[in-house]
């Protein structure tokens, strides 16, 4: 037989079939990788999601001790226009006594206006105004926040995040 | 599945086909003439009350999406069309949501009686393995479909098992809002999870096959323990199993109707007829009835070592399913069936008491009671498995288990001396 060579692949040289079958190995992978990641990404938040990633808060309708909550990316937004005492109240804890040490300072822009996402930081309920600590209480598993949205009560292992924002006049926020 | 087949098929059409696609042998030798231990009670009846529930909630399913609107904005109204505008609408949401009810109830009853009699035990340890993973799809395929109706439940639920994601360490976040499609569960999330949940059932569909065919290379396991010896411990599929498993079909189904008809809202829960606000979460967030035990796992679960509690809540769930899996090299007797191993029997029943002891906690508010009873009885849940089972094997006397399952079903009158008698009067018993 001519093609004896072939039926012995223990050769030192490699065969034309070894070369086929790397080459395809290897087209392949990387065909594979270049349809699965489309695959996966589309579920990453699209276009028109992030579109909506700033909203506007007109300040000027909130009182001294009034909350309101406004939606931001599909999430509640806490805006607390605080009143002098409960800024002194929270600015008076050490830093000791915090499950996730913070000062207040770091947390607000402007003394008394805290801005706070109302996602809790266990599971993702939203806390309702409540609690032993002139903050929020979350419905779901029990944690509780003070009215600088700090955990001071377990399980929520994080302080409610607070969100870039900006103040475009005084009685105007944009958060995004 | 038991041997080459015997099966001759009696028209020409019938031999026609046969010799091109052989699928009349294949039922033949499966669910004709193959040989069950004679000795399986009721409770082996739940694998056909499973496969007729799972056929019974794709064909609902299926019917629903034709009406159903995965979008957030016409979702909760499109479930009230169905129920109210939609011919027989009503009737076949409460027989799929129902159905899920029942669906779970029969997986636990068929879970608890493999554990019972050691269905686990070689040789049907990828059988075994196979159910768990039946189990965990039909999980994920109850939590997508209780979110589409949209209601509050609905919303928050999805909420807060979605957030269990954002507990892996360093890319947890990125995978949350992955699943999301968005910064929160949202319109894209409700369109996926509907896309999903269409998929998974055909999924386990699948699933269930590789189980059936595990199941019919050993055979099924018995209340005994021991498997068949000779033609004596078996009889044939049909008619003995058929009819067996239509009639448990039948009365289960009766069970299942009555739900359906008179307390049709009895396993749901009344915020989730209240439209998904994002805004607003309810008083108290409650599972369905059959997650509670992973939920109060999930709740009660303290930081370990250096592993927060939030993420050891997260992996003490996921790990109380996943440990199942490993139950055929946990337990570690030699004896199979529970009937057999009276210090085990206390033990198991036993873990079927913390088990609702666990879902009783777990659809009741946080409190530091609680709490403490959750994690008093999430250590004997995995005890059981980690500590029990192991040692149990090691340290127990079981008692005699029979030579034969002619034995067990003749009793003390069939000991192996006496089998000649017995197959002499075969209407002693049973």
């Amino acid at each position: 037989m001519t093609d004896m060579t072939m039926a012995k692949p223990n050769m030192a040289e490699p065969t034309r079939r070894d070369i086929l079958y790397v080459a395809t190995a290897a087209v392949g992978v990387v065909g594979v990788a270049a349809v699965i990641w489309p695959l996966i990404d589309q579920m990453n938040p699209d276009l028109s999601t992030l579109a909506l990633s700033k909203t506007e808060i007109d300040l000027k309708p909130i009182a001294p001790g009034q909350n309101i909550v406004v939606k931001w990316q599909g999430k509640p937004v806490f805006v607390r226009n605080r009143p002098p005492k409960m800024v002194a109240e929270v600015r008076a804890v050490p830093l000791s006594q915090l499950i996730d040490p913070e000062t207040d300072q770091a947390r607000v822009k402007v003394a008394n206006w805290l801005i706070v996402v109302g996602v809790c930081t266990h599971l993702g309920c939203t806390p309702n105004v409540g609690g032993d600590y002139d903050g929020w209480l979350c419905p779901c598993h029990g944690s509780q926040y003070d009215a600088s949205g700090r955990v001071r009560h377990g399980p929520a292992p994080l302080n409610l995040l607070v969100p870039t924002y900006e103040f475009k006049t005084p009685t105007s926020v944009v958060v995004g | 599945m038991s041997g080459p087949s015997t099966y001759v098929p009696k028209s020409a059409i019938g031999k026609w086909f046969e010799q091109r696609l052989p699928i009349g042998g294949l039922i033949h030798s499966s669910f004709v003439v193959f040989p069950n231990p004679r000795n399986l009670n009721y409770f082996w009846t739940f694998g056909a009350i499973l496969a007729f529930m799972l056929v019974a909630q794709i064909a609902t399913g299926v019917t629903l999406a034709m009406h159903y609107i995965p979008d957030a904005r016409f979702a909760f109204n499109s479930v009230e069309h169905i129920m109210r505008d939609v011919n027989y609408g009503w009737l076949l949401r409460y027989l799929h949501s129902n159905g899920a009810t029942m669906f779970f109830l029969a997986v636990y009853i068929h879970m608890l009686r493999g554990l019972y009699y050691g269905s686990y035990k070689a040789p049907r340890e990828v059988l075994w393995i196979l159910g768990v993973i039946i189990f965990l799809l039909m999980m994920a395929t109850a939590f997508m479909g209780y979110v589409l109706p949209w209601g509050q439940m609905s919303f928050w639920g999805a909420t807060v098992i979605t957030n269990l994601f954002s507990a892996i360490p360093l890319v947890g976040n990125y995978i949350t809002t992955w699943l999301w499609g968005g910064f929160s569960v949202g319109d894209p999330t409700l369109n996926r999870f509907f896309a999903l949940h269409y998929l998974l059932p055909f999924m386990i569909a699948g699933v269930v096959v590789l189980h059936i065919w595990a199941l019919h290379v050993p055979g099924s396991n018995n209340p005994a323990g021991v498997e068949p010896k000779t033609s004596k411990d078996t009889l044939p599929f049909h008619p003995y199993f058929t009819i067996k498993d239509t009639f448990a079909v039948v009365c289960f189904a009766i069970f299942f109707a009555w739900f359906v008809f008179f307390v049709p809202n009895y396993f749901g829960h009344a915020d989730n007829y209240n439209p998904a606000n994002p805004l607003v979460t309810p008083q108290e967030i409650v599972p369905e009835w059959y997650f509670l035990p992973y939920y109060a796992i999930l709740r009660s679960t303290p930081n370990i070592l250096f592993i927060p509690a939030k993420l050891a809540g997260v992996l003490a769930m996921f790990g109380s399913i996943a440990v199942f899996a490993f139950l055929p090299w946990l337990d570690t007797s030699k004896v199979r069936s529970g009937s057999y191993r009276p210090v085990f029997r206390v033990f198991f029943w036993a873990f079927v008491l913390c088990g609702i002891g666990l879902g009783y906690l777990g659809s009741q508010p946080v409190t530091e009671g609680t709490i403490l009873a959750g994690r008093i009885l999430l250590l004997c849940y995995f005890a059981f498995f980690l500590i029990v089972l192991p040692l149990l094997g090691l340290l127990e006397t079981p008692l005699q288990v029979p030579a034969s399952i002619a034995d067990a079903v003749l009793g003390s009158h069939g000991s192996s001396t006496m089998l000649k008698g017995a197959s002499a009067e075969p209407s002693v018993k049973g």
